[in-house]
C-alpha cells in the first residue's frame, strides 16, 4: 500500500461549496483525495469532481510552455489552432515581452476603451485582484469582467437593488435549521452536491419541508413536499403570485415589513394582478400548488430560499430575483439562522472574484467606479495620480464581445475562461472573437477560446499554487500548493506581476502600482488594508479555518449570517414588477423550449473535466426530451437527433426521460462537439446584462447515427 | 445537568449523561480498540471488538454504543474481554486479507492473536472488481464494517447504490444483481472510499501506482484519447 | 428474457405498493408466485413501484432463503436436514429424490418440474422425516415412495397433542382449525369480554399477577412488558405476534396456529387493549403456509363477527391486524430482526437498548409476544390470575407446551403443568425411548440448547430448577437421543444450522458460526486436529459473550454443553461414516 509523501489540505477547485480536501501525494503525483470529517463545510463528503477529478493536472494535452502563434493572426481573419504544431514554444521573456508590446501599442493608439480583460472565477482571490489592478491602474480601463456575468449577475443586481448586498445571506449548512425551504432554478444534486446532501438531511432527519420550483423533475423532487413544474422564464408570475397570496391571506410579517422595508404599498398594488389563476395561466403550475407553497413558506418558523441559474439566466433575470427576494422581505425570513436569501454561487471563487473587483462597475469591495471618493481611494492604494483612474463604468463580458470591432475593443486578455463555449449564440461569439486584433490566453489547456489566441501563457493549476478562494457562503479559505507547477507553468499572480512590470516599464510610469510580492499572503495583506470586508483576513488566521466575510478586523470571527439588524442600504426595498415573457417564445417553426445547464461529472466548457477520467463516466452530450414530446417527434431513447435554433444546430443523442417536462428540452453545455450554446440566444437582461440561457426556441428532428460526434459505445449509467 | 459517575479499570470517571463507554474510557485515558466504529457514521456495534465487561451484566457490552450509567463498574481488559477480542481478531484474519489495515494488524499484535489459529478455514476471496474509472473494489479485504453501505445510504449520500448480498459468513457488499458500478445509482462521490478501513475500496489511480504502473502510463491509458470534433 | 408482462404484477401490488418499503416482503412473495422466481426486471419493477432503492431490493432477496434470484423448478421440494429429521433418515430422502430426478441438490430437473433443497428445521419434528413439496407438508416420508411424495401424495401431518392438562390445547389435534363457533363453544373470547370490562391498567395488573413469562425462549415477564409499552411515549403503538417458530425441534406454535387460531387472536386483542394499540401484525414463518391460511381464515371470521375492526364487541376499542409471511430466515424470530423484516429490510437484529417496548416496530412502542404466550392470556383474563396459578410452581406458574421428538415412542406436543419431572414427561407420558433402546441424552432448548444427562431425569420442569441444573427451558424442545446416536454428527448438524442462519452482521457470529461448523465437520469425521477443543471453546465463549443477539449468544451452547459432558468426543477416535450413522 502507498504511503503518502505528503498530505496537503486545500479547497476544491470546482464549485462554490468550497469543500475542504486533503491531497495525498507520492513524489509529485496526487493519488488519493480525502476530506476531513470535521470540516464544517463538507463534513468529510465530496462529489466525484472533488474526489477524483484532479487528474487533468497531468493530462498530456496540458500546455506548460509559453506559446506564440506561428502564423500571425489578423483582425477579421483569426483562426483556431488546437494543434501544437501551429505554435512556437518560446521563453517567458519572449511571450511576456510580446504581450506587453502589443497591449501598450494598442493602448497608446486607441486608448483604454480598446482593452478588455476576463478575470477568472476559478483563479484565486490574489490572482484576480492583481489582474483587475493591472488593467485598471496601468491601462485605466474598467472593461474588466468575469463569468458571473453569465451566471448570477441577475441575482447580484437584484440583491444590490433590494438590500444593498450581493452574496448569500446565510451559511449553507444552516439548511438543517430551516423548517421550510424553497429550492428554485437549481439542480442542487448535480451542481452543489454537498449542499444537496445537507438539504436531504434537513428533510429526512430534521423534518424540514422542501419546495422545489423548477421546470425539470429534479432528483431533489424525491424529497420535496411540493414540486411546482414551472415553465422556463415565468418566475416573476409564480413568485409574485406567492407574494399575492401571502399578502391577501394576512401572512406577512407586519412588524418586519413596517420596520425593515420600504415601498410596500406601491409594491402591493403591483401584486394585485398576480392572482394564482393568472400565474397558472402563464406558468402552467396548478394554482393550488402556488397557494400551498406560499402558505408553507410564509407560515414557517425559519424559511429559506436557495436559488440558481433558473432565476438569474433570463432576460428578466433581475426581475425574477427581485420576485424571490420579495418573499423574504414580506415574511421576515432573513437575518436569522436557518433563513435567508441564498443564491448558490457556481464557481469555486466567483464570490471571491467579484469581491476582488473583477467587474466593470465595481472596484474591489463593491465600491462603484463612478463614485469619485472610491476612485480616489484606489488611486492612493495603487499609486495612481489623482484623477488617473477611469470613472466611467466599463463593459460587461457580453458587451465586450459585442464591441469587438475597429473603434471598439481591440484586445482581450482571457484568464482561465472559455467564452467560445460559455457565451450564448456561439456562432456570433466566434465572429466577435475573430475581429480581435490581439488575444492573450492564460490557461492550462488550449481550449476553444485559447485556440484563437496570439499568445498562450501556461498557468499553474490550483494544486500548484498558494492563494485563497471565497466560496458561496462567503467563506475565505486557504488554497495550498501541493506540488511544483508542471513544466514551465507559473501561478497566475506571478505571471501578472511579471507582465505588469514590463508594461509599466514601457509606459514609462514613475510610480509603480506595486508588483513585488514575495508570496500571495502579501497580496491578501494589501487587499485587507483596502477592502473593509476583508480587513481581518490574514493567512495566519486562515491556517486554522476559513473566515466568512465580512471580517471587519483581526479579532472579528467572521459572519455566518447577515442582516440581523439592518440591510447595507438600510431598509429592504420592494420593487413593483410586471410579467414580461422570454425573448424567444416557442412557435410552430421552433416548438420546444431549450434550457441549458450542467451535469454532475462535468464543468462548464469542459477545459478541466474533458481532460480527466471524469469524461469516461460521462463522455457525450444528451438532450433530455420528455416522453410525450419524443412520441410526437418519433424519437426513441438513445437515438441521434438534430436540435436546431434560429442561430445554429447540433447533433447528439436523445435521452427520453421524465426528468424534464413536456415542451422543455435540456442540454448540458460542456461538449464542444455538440455545443449547446450554438443554439442559445444572446438576449440580455437590461440591467444585469446576463444572457437568457434558460429559454430559447428549438426544434428537434431525428438524425442518422453516422452524424453523431461519438461512435463509441455509450456508457450506461444508473444514476438519477 | 447531573453527571454520571462510574469506574473504569479502577479509575473513577465522571461524564455527561448519554456518553458512551468508549468516550468515557477515552476521558480516562483508556484506549479501547474498534474496527467498525467511525465518528462520521452511525455506530452499529457489530465488530464487537470494543466489548467490555460490566459487572452484573450477563454478556459483554459494546463500548461504542453502551451508555455510561451511575455506579457502573467496567473492566476493559478482563479475561472474557481479552478472549473475545483475541478470538475475533484471529477469526477475522483467517477470513480476509488484512495486509492494508495497519490499525487492525496492530490489534493482532496487542492481543497476541495467532493468525494461523484456524487451519482449513474458509476465506473470503472474491476477485477484485475493476469496473469504473474511479475506484476499485477488492472485497477480499472487506471486513464488512458496514461503513460504505451506510455512507451511501442515509448517513451521508442518500444514493443507495450498494447493499449486502448473501448471508452469514458469505455476506458480501454488492450492487443490484451485480451490476457494474456505473450502471447503478452510484454518483462516484467516493464517500465509501473515504471511510473504508482496509483498502478494500481504493482510488483506481492509487491501485495502478501500487502495481508499478507509471503515472504517465495511467494518464495515457484513458479511453478517451480522442481529438474533439469541430 | 425479453419484455416481461407486468400486468399481473401491477394488479397484485396495487393495494400494497402505497405502503412503500414495508410492503417489500409481501410484494416479493406475490411477484415470485407469478413469475416462479425473481428475475432482475421483476425485482426492478417491484423496487420502482414501492419506491425502494434497487440495491436494497436485491439485498433483501439475497437474505431470505425462500426468495430466488435464479430460476427454480415449478415445485421446490424442501427436505428437512435438521435434528429430528436427520435422526429419522432425512438424508436418505434427499438421496432418493436426487436419484429419482437425476439431479443434484439445487439443480432444476430436466422437465423444469422440481428443485430439491436441503432445508433447516421445518417445524414438523413429531412427523420426522418431513418434507415440504411446494406448500404441501408431508410427514413420515418413506424414501422408497419417492415418486408419490414428489407429487405431493403422502401423510399429511396432523398435530399429535398429548398432556395431562389441556388448557391451551383443548381444541388441538383434530386435524383442522377450530372454527369461530367451536372456539366460542369452548369458552373462546370470554377473556376478551372480561378484559373490555376492566381498565387497561387492570388488565395489565391481572397479567402481572399471573406470573406469565414469555414462551419464545427469553422468558421475560409478560405483564412487565405490557406495562412498559403502555407507559411509553409514542403513537401509534403496535402488538406483534412472533409466529416465526424456527428453533429446530420446536413445533408447538405451528400446532396452536393451525388448530386453534382464534386463541392467538384473542391474546393479541387483550394485549392491544392493555397497551393502547390499534394495529397489530402476525409474522408467520414463510414455511408455515398452512398455519398462515388457518390464521387468515380466523381473521376473516373475526372481522365478520365483530371481534376485529372498529368498536369491538360494542366497546370503544378498535383493533385490526395484518398478516405477514417470513421468507426463510431463523434470525427473524429475534424480535428486532422481525421488525426489520416487517419494515421490508434484511433481518438484521438491532442494538438493544432501546427495547421494543419503547422503540420497536417502525420505531414505536411495541409489544411482541410468542404465539404460546398469547394463547395463555385468554385464560388469565377469563378465570383470573389466581386460577392460572393453581397449576405450576410459584416461580413458574401455569402450563407449558413441550415439543418432544427424536428417539421417543410418542413424539408430539405435550401440555403439562410446570413442575412435573423430565422423567414423568418422557416415560410417564411419551412412552420412553423407542425400540427399547437406552437413553443417551436429551437436548433441551433445541439447537440453541444444552444436553441433559440420564442422571438429571428427576429435575422438575420449571425455569428455576432447570436453570440450576444448567439446562435451558427455551421454547420447550425435548429432543431425545438414544445410545446409538453419534453426538458428533448431532453437533455438526447444529453447527451447520447456525452457520446457515447467522445473519452476518456481528463478527463473533458471522465468523464464529463458520469456524465452529468447520471444526465440528472434522470432529464428526473423526479427524479433529490438535487444539480443536481449545478452538471450539474460544470460539464458543466468544460467541456467547460478545455476539450482538441471542442467535450468536446461543450458537455454541449445545457445543459447550457437550464439551463439558463428553470432552473426549473432541479427540481423535474411530472415523465416523458421515451422516448415515446419524
Amino acid at each position: 500500500m502507498l504511503q503518502a509523501d505528503r498530505i496537503v489540505p486545500t479547497v476544491c477547485p470546482y464549485c462554490g461549496v468550497g469543500c475542504n480536501l486533503e491531497l495525498h501525494l507520492k513524489d509529485d503525483y496526487i493519488y488519493r483525495v480525502t476530506a476531513p470529517f470535521g470540516s464544517v463545510v463538507n463534513r468529510g463528503n465530496l462529489c466525484v469532481k472533488g474526489r477524483f477529478g484532479y487528474d487533468y493536472i497531468y493530462h498530456p494535452s496540458r500546455v506548460t510552455t509559453p506559446l506564440l502563434r506561428k502564423t500571425p493572426q489578423r483582425a477579421g481573419e483569426r483562426t483556431q489552432a488546437f494543434d501544437l504544431e501551429e505554435w512556437r514554444l518560446v521563453t517567458w521573456d519572449e511571450a511576456l515581452d510580446t504581450v506587453a508590446d502589443r497591449l501598450v501599442e494598442i493602448y497608446r493608439r486607441d486608448g483604454s476603451d480598446a482593452l478588455a480583460v476576463y478575470c477568472c472565477a476559478k483563479a484565486a482571490n490574489e490572482d484576480n485582484y492583481l489582474l483587475q489592478k493591472m488593467f485598471r491602474a496601468l491601462f485605466r480601463t474598467n472593461n474588466v469582467d468575469h463569468c458571473t456575468r453569465l451566471c448570477h449577475a441577475g441575482s447580484v443586481v437584484a440583491l444590490q437593488q433590494a438590500i444593498g448586498s450581493s452574496a448569500m445571506s446565510n451559511t449553507a449548512a444552516e439548511v438543517i435549521l430551516s423548517d421550510c425551504f424553497i429550492v428554485t432554478g437549481s439542480n442542487t444534486t448535480e451542481n452543489h452536491p454537498i449542499i444537496a446532501l445537507q438539504m436531504k438531511a434537513a428533510v429526512q432527519k430534521y423534518g424540514a419541508k422542501m419546495i422545489v420550483i423548477d421546470p425539470r423533475r429534479l432528483e431533489l423532487c424525491d424529497y420535496a413536499a411540493l414540486w411546482l413544474p414551472i415553465k422556463p422564464g415565468t418566475n416573476v408570475a409564480v413568485f409574485s403570485a406567492m407574494a399575492h397570496v401571502i399578502i391577501k391571506e394576512g401572512l406577512i410579517n407586519q412588524q418586519f415589513v413596517d420596520q425593515r422595508t420600504e415601498g410596500f404599498d406601491e409594491f402591493a398594488r403591483s401584486m394585485e394582478k398576480f392572482t394564482p389563476t393568472y400565474a397558472e395561466m402563464i406558468s402552467g403550475v396548478d394554482r393550488n400548488l402556488i397557494i400551498a407553497a406560499a402558505r408553507m413558506y410564509a407560515t414557517a418558523q425559519r424559511g429559506a430560499i436557495y436559488w440558481g441559474m433558473g432565476i438569474s439566466q433570463l432576460s428578466q433575470g433581475t426581475a425574477s430575483a427581485l420576485a424571490v427576494i420579495h418573499l423574504a422581505l414580506l415574511t421576515g425570513h432573513i437575518g436569522r439562522e436557518g433563513t435567508g436569501l441564498n443564491p448558490l454561487r457556481g464557481q469555486n471563487n466567483v464570490q471571491g472574484c467579484s469581491d476582488m473587483g473583477g467587474m466593470p462597475y465595481h472596484y474591489p469591495g463593491y465600491m462603484p467606479v463612478d463614485d469619485p471618493a472610491n476612485a480616489a481611494h484606489w488611486e492612493r492604494v495603487w499609486n495612481v495620480e489623482a484623477g488617473g483612474l477611469n470613472r466611467r463604468r466599463g463593459l460587461t463580458t457580453t458587451e465586450i464581445l459585442a464591441n469587438v470591432h475597429p473603434g471598439g475593443v481591440r484586445s482581450l486578455y482571457i484568464m482561465g475562461e472559455n467564452p467560445m463555449m460559455s457565451e450564448p449564440n456561439l456562432n456570433k461569439t466566434r465572429q466577435h472573437i475573430q475581429q480581435l486584433e490581439f488575444l492573450v490566453a492564460q490557461d492550462m489547456f488550449i481550449n476553444e477560446s485559447g485556440a484563437f489566441a496570439d499568445v498562450f501563457l501556461p498557468a499553474a493549476s490550483w494544486a500548484e499554487k498558494d492563494g485563497t478562494f471565497t466560496n458561496t457562503d462567503r467563506r475565505v479559505q486557504r488554497v495550498r500548493r501541493a506540488l511544483a507547477p508542471r513544466g514551465q507553468s507559473r501561478p497566475d499572480w506571478e505571471i501578472i506581476c511579471d507582465l505588469a512590470k514590463r508594461i509599466e516599464a514601457r509606459l514609462g510610469r514613475s510610480n509603480s502600482a506595486y508588483w513585488e510580492y514575495a508570496h500571495p499572503s502579501e497580496i491578501m495583506a494589501e487587499v485587507s488594508r483596502a477592502v473593509p470586508e476583508y480587513a481581518g483576513v490574514t493567512y495566519a488566521r486562515l491556517d486554522a479555518q476559513g473566515l466568512q466575510t465580512p471580517v471587519w478586523d483581526e479579532s472579528h470571527p467572521g459572519t455566518p449570517y447577515l442582516f440581523s439588524d439592518s440591510f447595507p442600504r438600510g431598509r429592504g426595498k420592494f420593487t413593483p414588477l410586471e410579467f414580461i415573457p422570454v425573448t424567444e417564445l416557442p412557435d410552430d417553426e421552433y416548438p420546444l423550449i431549450l434550457t441549458t445547464g450542467r451535469v454532475l461529472e462535468h464543468w462548464h466548457g469542459g477545459t478541466m473535466t474533458r481532460h480527466s477520467k471524469l469524461d469516461e463516466l460521462y463522455p457525450e452530450a444528451h438532450a433530455q426530451i420528455h416522453p410525450v414530446d419524443a412520441a410526437m417527434l418519433g424519437i426513441e431513447n438513445g437515438q441521434a437527433v438534430r436540435v436546431c435554433s434560429r442561430r445554429g444546430e447540433i447533433v447528439l443523442r436523445a435521452e427520453v426521460t421524465e426528468k424534464t417536462s413536456p415542451g422543455v428540452v435540456f442540454i448540458p453545455f460542456h461538449f464542444a462537439e455538440a455545443a449547446a450554446n450554438l443554439l442559445t440566444l444572446d438576449a440580455l437582461d437590461a440591467q444585469a446584462k446576463i444572457p437568457e440561457y434558460k429559454a430559447c426556441a428549438v426544434s428537434i428532428f431525428p438524425a442518422s447515427p453516422a452524424e453523431l460526434p461519438h461512435q463509441e459505445k455509450r456508457v450506461p449509467r444508473g444514476r438519477y | 445537568m447531573t453527571e454520571v459517575n462510574l469506574i473504569i479499570d479502577g479509575v473513577p470517571v465522571s461524564v455527561e449523561p448519554g456518553t458512551t463507554l468508549l468516550k468515557a474510557a477515552e476521558a480516562a485515558g483508556i484506549v479501547i480498540p474498534t474496527i467498525c466504529y467511525h465518528e462520521a457514521c452511525t455506530a452499529n456495534a457489530l465488530c464487537r471488538l470494543c466489548v467490555v465487561e460490566v459487572e452484573d451484566w450477563r454478556v459483554l457490552a459494546p463500548a461504542c454504543v453502551a451508555q455510561a450509567s451511575e455506579g457502573m463498574i467496567v473492566h476493559t481488559r478482563s479475561e472474557r474481554v481479552e478472549r473475545s477480542r483475541r478470538t475475533i481478531l484471529e477469526m477475522l484474519t483467517s477470513a480476509v486479507d488484512l495486509s492494508e489495515s495497519p490499525e487492525i494488524l496492530g490489534f493482532l499484535q496487542d492481543y497476541a492473536a495467532d493468525s494461523q489459529r484456524f487451519p482449513g478455514a474458509l476465506r473470503r476471496e472474491p476477485p477484485l472488481l475493476d469496473d469504473n474509472p474511479m475506484y476499485v473494489r477488492d472485497y477480499a479485504k472487506c471486513v464488512l464494517c458496514w461503513r460504505c453501505v451506510q455512507v451511501c445510504a442515509d448517513d451521508a449520500q442518500y444514493t443507495f447504490a450498494i447493499n449486502f448480498s448473501g448471508r452469514g459468513f458469505h455476506t458480501q457488499i454488492g450492487t443490484f444483481f451485480d451490476k457494474p458500478m456505473p450502471e447503478t445509482t452510484c454518483v462516484f462521490c467516493g464517500q465509501c472510499v473515504g471511510v473504508c478501513p482496509t483498502g478494500a475500496l481504493k482510488p483506481r489511480r492509487e491501485w495502478l501506482l501500487e502495481q508499478g504502473i507509471l503515472p504517465e502510463e495511467i494518464v495515457q491509458s484513458s479511453r478517451m484519447a480522442r481529438k474533439q470534433k469541430r | 428474457m425479453s419484455e416481461l408482462d407486468f400486468t399481473a404484477l401491477h394488479t397484485a401490488l396495487q393495494e400494497i405498493a402505497p405502503h412503500g418499503r414495508s410492503a417489500l416482503l409481501p410484494a416479493l412473495h406475490a411477484a415470485q408466485a407469478i413469475y416462479g422466481y425473481l428475475p432482475e426486471p421483476v425485482a426492478a419493477e417491484v423496487g420502482r413501484l414501492l419506491g425502494v432503492p434497487l440495491a436494497d431490493v436485491c439485498g433483501v432477496i439475497d437474505f431470505y432463503s425462500m426468495f430466488y434470484r435464479e430460476p427454480v423448478g415449478n415445485k421446490v421440494v424442501q427436505i428437512c436436514g435438521d435434528m429430528a429429521c436427520a435422526l429419522a433418515g432425512g438424508e436418505a430422502l434427499i438421496r432418493a429424490a436426487c436419484r429419482h430426478l437425476g439431479v443434484a441438490l439445487g439443480e432444476i430437473s430436466a422437465d423444469g418440474g422440481f428443485t430439491i433443497e436441503r432445508v433447516p428445521c421445518l417445524g414438523l419434528c413429531e412427523h420426522a422425516p418431513a418434507v415440504l413439496v411446494g406448500e404441501q407438508a408431508l410427514g413420515r416420508v418413506n424414501p422408497e415412495q419417492v415418486a408419490e411424495w414428489l407429487n405431493g401424495h403422502g401423510m399429511v401431518p396432523v398435530a399429535l397433542v398429548y398432556g395431562s392438562h389441556r388448557r391451551l390445547t383443548i381444541n388441538c389435534g383434530r386435524g383442522r382449525p377450530a372454527t369461530l363457533d367451536e372456539y366460542l363453544e369452548s369458552g373462546g373470547y370470554a377473556g376478551l369480554r372480561r378484559a373490555l370490562s376492566l381498565s387497561p391498567d387492570e388488565v395489565i395488573a391481572e397479567v402481572k399477577a399471573s406470573g406469565l413469562v414469555g414462551r419464545g425462549g427469553a422468558a421475560f415477564p409478560t405483564g412487565l412488558k405490557w406495562e412498559g409499552a403502555a407507559r411509553a411515549l409514542g403513537e401509534p403503538k403496535y402488538v406483534v405476534c412472533n409466529a416465526d417458530e424456527s428453533e429446530p425441534g420446536t413445533f408447538k406454535d405451528r400446532v396452536l396456529m393451525t388448530d386453534d387460531p382464534h386463541r392467538v387472536l384473542e391474546g393479541m386483542l387483550i394485549a392491544a387493549y392493555a397497551i393502547g394499540a390499534r394495529q397489530g401484525y402476525i409474522f408467520v414463518r414463510g414455511e408455515y403456509t398452512y398455519a398462515y391460511r388457518a390464521i387468515e381464515r380466523a381473521v376473516s371470521e373475526a372481522r365478520e363477527s365483530g371481534y376485529l375492526g372498529e368498536s369491538i364487541l360494542g366497546s370503544e376499542f378498535s383493533f385490526d391486524l395484518e398478516l405477514r409471511r417470513g421468507a426463510g430466515a431463523y434470525i427473524c424470530g429475534e424480535e428486532t430482526a422481525l421488525f426489520e423484516a416487517i419494515e421490508g429490510k434484511r433481518g438484521f437484529p438491532r442494538i438493544k437498548p432501546p427495547f421494543p417496548t419503547t422503540s420497536g416496530l417502525f420505531g414505536k412502542p411495541t409489544v411482541i409476544n410468542n404465539v404460546e404466550t398469547l394463547c395463555n392470556v385468554p385464560f388469565i383474563l377469563e378465570q383470573g390470575a389466581a386460577a392460572y396459578r393453581q397449576l405450576g410452581s410459584p416461580k413458574s406458574p401455569g402450563t407449558k407446551l413441550f415439543c418432544v421428538s427424536g428417539d421417543v415412542l410418542r413424539p408430539g406436543v405435550y401440555e403439562v403443568p410446570f413442575g412435573v419431572t423430565i422423567r414423568y414427561l418422557l416415560y410417564g407420558l411419551a412412552g420412553g425411548v423407542r425400540q427399547g433402546r437406552r437413553l443417551q441424552t436429551i437436548l433441551f432448548g433445541g439447537a440453541a440448547g444444552a444436553f441433559a444427562l440420564p442422571n438429571q431425569l428427576d429435575v422438575p420442569l420449571t425455569f428455576e430448577d432447570l436453570r440450576q441444573a444448567g439446562l435451558p427451558l427455551g421454547s420447550g424442545v425435548v429432543m431425545v437421543l438414544d445410545e446409538t446416536r453419534d453426538l458428533r454428527q448431532v453437533l455438526a448438524g447444529v453447527a451447520r444450522f447456525f452457520a446457515h442462519e447467522s445473519c452476518g452482521k456481528c463478527y463473533p457470529c458471522q465468523l464464529g458460526t463458520q469456524r465452529q461448523a468447520e471444526i465440528l465437520e472434522r470432529v464428526a469425521r473423526g479427524e479433529p486436529l490438535p487444539g480443536d477443543a481449545g478452538r471450539l471453546s474460544d470460539v464458543g465463549w466468544t460467541m456467547s459473550d460478545a455476539s450482538l443477539c441471542g442467535l450468536g449468544q446461543t450458537a455454541a451452547s449445545a457445543v459447550l454443553s457437550a464439551m463439558q459432558h463428553w470432552p473426549t468426543l473432541f479427540e481423535p477416535t474411530i472415523k465416523g461414516d458421515g451422516l448415515d450413522k446419524y
